[in-house]
């Protein structure tokens, strides 16, 4: 192995918040930075003249290459575990800018008290309504705490939406349920494509209050506060599985690399492989040394650093920490260990399929244009008479709908799946056919976590990571009540059939449900409970940081990303404003 | 080296289309002429492509609604798709143990690839491109619950609606048939119009728009 010369921060993952990390302290503080990213070298100009379904949405062209590595799953701790042989229920990225190269671009911030769930729950209903099992936590950040840094977040992306909650007034049109914003979104919302118009009056007519989906990609023109410039959306409809053809979509290739490009101080390495942590005693307490990788000629490296900082995803940041013996892995059945705990995969469902007369043009439009509604969300509407807490978003989007994925989707009455009756049926529908989505919560049960698989291994021999994950009867009773509410809205909207979400039973890993697997090395107040204190930063050991959703500790109903990126925006502050100064716990 | 196989798209049932060969090069068939073309397969024997050629145009037929799985050229699409990566499983998970009858919720676990399930498959239709449609109708009834079904159903559609640069959707037939516009690049002045009636821009492949797009069955 060779020992190659020390960097003050080595990097582990070239996605949004590697990327982020890397232009925080690589611009602000002047540092070395290292950014070992095991996928290939990307860039914004990569992307036109690539808009291919079948490559790209059906093959899955950006993804993983699971022949590699996968995870293996199951559903409780005593059954056996398969491994995602082929892609199901999440599609995480690679590649410099990771996933949030072909991400939609969905925005919203986390509801106020989903920081505090714990104690609010408590506070309200009292520690009988949780789930026997249940595993929640406070996140040791508050709302308030958050803002400024999410204010940040949405400028750096240009955020187009409208505001429903500025300094604690309510404004009409925006989501009036949101958490107080201290100012408006940076440009205007999208334009709102027929289908999610129509869901927009439905949900008026029916007393709820609809507002335009905040998005990343952009409604005009904007140069974010780093002077990056991107262009406006044209509502291709080819954004989610994609790279943007021309800069709209936020991407960390174009929002973040052309600076990380200016910097001598940061460097980014393709084809690393990293493969374990290296820590070791110092002084009185552990102190991570760097970390070893395999480049793409199989030659092995040790990286020393000063700065350890993990940014590859749930599942890379837990199995890392696990393959390098950081911390006591989590065991349901035993006191200690926190890491792999609280494995948690937002509920996503087709709440409702809704089947019109009339055509919808459903080609058009973008991975974040649409309209949802926020009545059913969090402890946004009383609980006391029903079976579950919390809830989630329900959306009507216009992302953009493609033939292959789309085509044959057909209303209960055509009962044909194949033949002439069939393609009739399926050409009728091919572009009558609309989606309202459910985005809810997935508490966190001592009973779903990560750990490392006995059987199945990485291309290198090593142990592959094992999800142990199901639904509780929360998740499923939600469902059963907000699937109905979405039916009613695609009647108001006109539909002349429906169909619904069938129910959730076990975790299903073949169908696909947005790519939010969160938890495993989470954020907490104690280092009895979880892995890293609030400013992200190992309980154990000072110099060693993990960022991203591997940090939530229990998932809440809205996208990640936007959370995700002001969590680091928080820890690169915590980084350069006071560990630098005086390298020591922060918590 | 296997004997070179060709499958021959004649210019009488799919006339006036134009169709991209394996290096790329478009070629307009003219029904006019009868014309007709050969293509060499990468992947079937010629055989199994007019078997597989028949049971798509079954699957997605040819009739009042319009063009279908025939006109499309599905079964080309299909044997470039199988000789390629996906067609090996080159980018699965594929280390042991496999497991046949795992529940469903776990995705597909067996050993098979989808040029295997496709070989395996194609024994049980020995001779189908010679019956009559009724009785091609019936032998697809009673392999409907099988993998190799279901793979050929989508690949089918996927034949029907990717972009033609995988020899599939000839002349984008398929888009025209539902009105799907392809890789345009903007929808901006139209998004928010045309609500509630048809709005059918021309549609354009990616050819039109880069000559050198690679597609993934071309990958070594």
């Amino acid at each position: 192995m060779k020992t190659l010369p020390a960097v003050d921060a080595v990097i582990v993952g070239g996605g949004w918040t590697g990327l982020l990390m890397a232009k925080e302290l690589g611009s602000r503080s002047g540092l070395s930075v290292a950014v070992l990213e095991r996928g290939v070298a990307r860039d914004s100009a990569d992307y036109p003249g690539t808009m291919d379904e079948l490559d790209y949405a059906i093959r899955l062209h950006m993804m993983q290459d699971l022949s590699l590595e996968t995870v293996t799953v199951r559903h409780e701790s005593t059954g056996r575990a398969w491994p995602m042989r082929q892609y199901g229920s999440f599609l995480p990225g690679t590649g410099v800018g990771g996933a949030g190269e072909h991400w939609n671009g969905i925005c919203p911030r986390f509801l106020p008290d989903c920081f505090e769930l714990l104690s609010r729950t408590i506070e309200k209903y009292g520690s009988k309504r949780l789930p026997a099992d249940h595993a929640i936590q406070d996140w040791g950040v508050t709302y308030d705490e958050m803002e400024p840094y999410y204010m940040r977040a949405e400028l750096m992306l240009g955020v187009s939406g409208k505001a429903g909650n500025i300094k604690q007034k309510k404004v009409v049109g925006g989501n009036i349920f949101e958490g107080w914003r201290s100012a408006e979104y940076p440009t205007p919302p999208l334009k709102i494509p027929y289908f999610s118009a129509l869901f927009n009056d439905a949900a008026k007519g029916l007393g709820y209050h609809p507002y335009p989906s905040p998005a990343a990609n952009l409604s005009e023109a904007y140069t974010n506060p780093d002077g990056v410039s991107r262009s406006a959306c044209f509502y291709c409809g080819f954004c989610e599985r994609f790279g943007c053809m021309v800069g709209a979509k936020a991407q960390p290739t174009n929002t973040l690399l052309p600076l990380i490009q200016q910097r001598k101080n940061i460097s980014i390495r393709n084809g690393a492989s990293v493969r374990r942590v290296i820590y070791g005693a110092s002084g009185s307490g552990k102190r991570a040394r760097g970390v070893t990788y395999l480049d793409e000629k199989g030659e092995e490296f040790f990286q020393p650093a000063e700065l350890v900082i993990l940014a590859s995803w749930t599942v890379n940041n837990t199995r890392l920490l696990l393959l390098s013996g950081v911390g006591e892995p989590y065991n349901p059945q035993g006191p200690n260990g926190t890491v792999g705990r609280n494995l948690t995969h937002q509920v996503a469902i087709g709440a409702a399929t809704a089947f019109f007369e009339k055509p919808l043009n459903r080609f058009m439009g973008s991975g974040a244009a649409g309209v949802c509604i926020n009545d059913f969300d969090g402890d946004l509407f009383d609980h006391s008479g029903l079976p579950f807490l919390r809830g989630g978003t329900l959306l009507a989007m216009s992302m953009g709908y493609r033939p292959i994925a789309n085509f044959g989707i057909l209303p209960p009455s055509v009962k044909a799946g194949w033949g002439s009756d069939w393609k009739k049926a399926a050409l009728e529908y091919y572009d009558r056919t609309g989606f309202i989505g459910f985005s809810g919560e997935h508490l966190a049960y001592k009973s779903n976590y990560m750990d490392l698989d006995p059987t199945y291994k990485d291309r290198f021999g090593d142990p592959l990571l094992r999800f142990t994950i199901n639904w509780g009867d929360n998740e499923r009773k939600m469902v059963e009540f907000v699937t109905p509410k979405a039916v009613e809205l695609a009647r108001a909207m006109g539909a002349k059939e429906v169909s619904s979400f069938p129910g959730l039973k076990n975790y299903d890993a073949n169908r696909y449900q947005f790519t939010h697997i969160q938890g495993g090395t989470i954020m907490g107040n104690s280092p009895e409970s979880s892995v890293v204190n609030p400013y992200l930063q190992h309980w154990q050991v000072p110099n060693l940081f993990v960022l991203g959703a591997s940090t939530i500790p229990q998932n809440p109903s809205a996208h990640p990303t936007l959370t995700v990126l002001a969590l680091t925006y928080r820890t690169a502050d915590s980084i350069i404003d006071r560990y630098l100064k005086s390298p020591s716990p922060l918590a | 080296m296997r004997r070179r196989e060709f499958l021959t798209l004649s210019a009488m049932s799919i006339g006036g289309v134009l169709f991209y060969s394996l290096d790329g090069k478009p070629s307009r068939l003219f029904a006019q002429t009868e014309q007709s073309i050969r293509i060499p397969l990468r992947f079937f024997t010629q055989s199994e492509a007019l078997i597989v050629a028949a049971a798509a145009s079954r699957i997605f037929p040819s009739d009042e609604t319009g063009p279908g799985a025939h006109e499309a050229g599905v079964a080309v699409f299909i044997d470039r798709q199988l000789a390629g990566p996906w067609g090996r499983d080159r980018y699965r998970y594929t280390q042991e143990p496999f497991e046949e009858n795992a529940p469903a919720e776990f995705g597909y676990q067996a050993k098979a690839t989808p040029r295997q399930l496709y070989r395996e498959g194609l024994k049980d239709l020995k001779g189908f491109n010679e019956l009559p449609p009724s009785e091609q109708d019936n032998l697809l009834r009673k392999i409907e619950g099988t993998l190799f079904f279901s793979l050929l159903r989508r690949n089918s559609i996927e034949g029907m609606f990717c972009d033609p640069v995988h020899g599939g959707n000839i002349d984008m037939i398929g888009w025209q048939l539902i009105g799907f516009p392809g890789p345009r690049m903007s929808n901006y002045s139209d998004v928010d119009k045309h609500f509630g009636e048809a709005f059918r821009p021309k549609p354009v492949s990616l050819r039109q728009m880069s000559k050198n797009y690679r597609p993934s069955e071309d990958e070594e």
